[in-house]
């Protein structure tokens, strides 16, 4: 009995040092943001992201590094070919050691889904409100503001 | 004089015992049901209340784990550990507003508060909700540093946890490593006190395994930082709304059982003292006929 629940255990380290090993060429992609889980602990092949250090792909094995997102277009090159757009407003990106990627997003939503119109009144009402601002404050809030409008037209056009 | 306002107090309280007791006048239980009834319809409909809250708050937060999972990632996969000369630490309380949900609060400020007794000087607490605030400013007033109320009536945002992580940045309290101190979720019935750990720019920089990550500045890892706080944040408020409503609707259901009981005894008393008082009455009559 205890024999066989010692190889039971040993099996089942062997088939964790699998998956590990699995993980290692593939990266367990994790994109999720206060409002939706796009992918929780997938295999994909690529992922580009925009950083305030410049845009940059993610391929498998990529070197760690964590990173501040900037208002932009996430692309996600899944295996079966498929490219799926989704725009983020701010967060973070972390790529671990073992290959696995985090992009953590405050908002985020796919391209297609953005109203182009409504973007653009959105652009023109931040534009005015950092005309108008008095404060630092109240500036550098406008600022983001027309930074994160500017970045949504581009992405929806 | 105090004698006699003794004398009185006494008396009346020995009055109301033995009222309780046998036979209670009709109109002293009629009173007591009634109240216990409405108790009932209040317990009721705190329940209904509650699952509709946790049925979204459940829905919500298995969008949020992710989340959770992906901000404490870092940490874990860096080594980040608190450093040894910075012996200052935070404690961020994930509470709410409001009572009635067994436990979950005060579990909370428990453990806050064994940490506490153990060691004072290093430890500062942010209460989130007036509940920790309550049950922890009595003895550990000048260790809070900061509280924050109206968290509980609406489902917590994003918003909500950025301005949190904000508000925690700006106070300006230099510490080596903090905890969030939260409930987390595992089923309608249960829940665990769990903390999750988060750190200053000063110990990630001294984490044994940072030197793996490429091309970082002090200015990346604050703001990384910084997101992930409210990240992490916003995560606890999630778990920590979702174990509150189920433990309240748990709580509110054990309280309407507990309701049925006591009318099912009342009505009992209430029917036999309506047969006794009928009974005595009728006595009263035959015997008083049989007289003449």
């Amino acid at each position: 009995m205890a024999l066989r629940s010692a190889s039971r255990l040993l099996n089942s380290r062997f088939i964790n040092q699998l998956h590990k090993r699995n993980y290692a060429d593939e990266m367990s992609f994790t994109f999720a943001a206060g409002n939706k889980v796009f992918y929780d602990s997938q295999a994909v092949r690529q992922v580009d992201v925009p950083s305030f250090s410049g845009a940059f792909g993610i391929l498998p094995k990529h070197v760690p590094t964590i990173a501040v997102l900037k208002p932009g277009v996430v692309s996600v090159f899944e295996n079966d070919g498929n490219v799926k757009k989704v725009f983020v407003s701010s967060g973070t990106v972390t790529i671990n050691e073992d290959s696995s990627v985090q992009v953590l997003a405050e908002e985020a939503a796919p391209v297609e889904s953005l109203d182009i119109s409504a973007a653009r009144e959105a652009l023109s009402k931040a534009q005015s409100q950092l005309s108008s601002a008095s404060t630092d404050r109240a500036k550098a809030e406008a600022a983001i503001a027309v930074e994160v409008a500017e970045a949504i037209v581009k992405a929806a056009e | 004089m105090w004698g006699r306002f003794g004398n009185t107090a006494l008396v009346v309280t020995h009055n109301q015992t033995s009222q309780q007791r046998g036979m209670a006048t009709l109109k002293a239980i009629s009173i007591r049901l009634k109240s216990v009834k409405n108790i009932q319809k209040i317990t009721q409909s705190m329940k209904m209340v509650s699952a509709a809250k946790y049925n979204r708050a459940e829905r919500e937060l298995k969008q949020t784990r992710p989340i959770g999972k992906g901000a404490s990632q870092f940490y874990e996969k860096a080594e980040v550990t608190a450093p040894a000369d910075v012996p200052q630490r935070l404690f961020i309380a994930m509470t709410s507003d409001r009572g009635l949900c067994g436990a979950v609060h005060s579990s909370i400020a428990r453990l806050i508060r064994n940490e506490l007794l153990k060691d004072d000087q290093n430890i500062k607490v942010v209460c989130v909700g007036d509940k920790s605030r309550s049950l922890l400013a009595r003895v550990f007033n000048k260790n809070i540093i900061m509280a924050a109320n109206e968290i509980g009536r609406l489902p917590p945002t994003f918003l909500d946890a950025s301005l949190l992580a904000d508000a925690i940045i700006a106070s300006g309290y230099k510490f080596g490593s903090g905890e969030i101190v939260f409930n987390r979720f595992k089923s309608v019935v249960s829940y665990s006190t769990q903390t999750l750990p988060v750190f200053s720019l000063n110990s990630v920089q001294a984490a044994p395994k940072l030197s793996l990550y490429d091309s970082l500045d002090d200015e990346v890892i604050q703001s990384y930082l910084e997101f992930s706080l409210a990240s992490l944040i916003y995560y606890a408020l999630k778990e920590g709304a979702c174990s509150e409503q189920s433990s309240r609707m748990t709580a509110m259901d054990n309280a309407s059982k507990n309701a049925t009981e006591v009318i099912d005894k009342l009505t009992l008393a209430f029917n036999r003292t309506r047969q006794a008082v009928i009974t005595r009455e009728l006595i009263e009559i035959i015997s008083g006929a049989s007289a003449l």
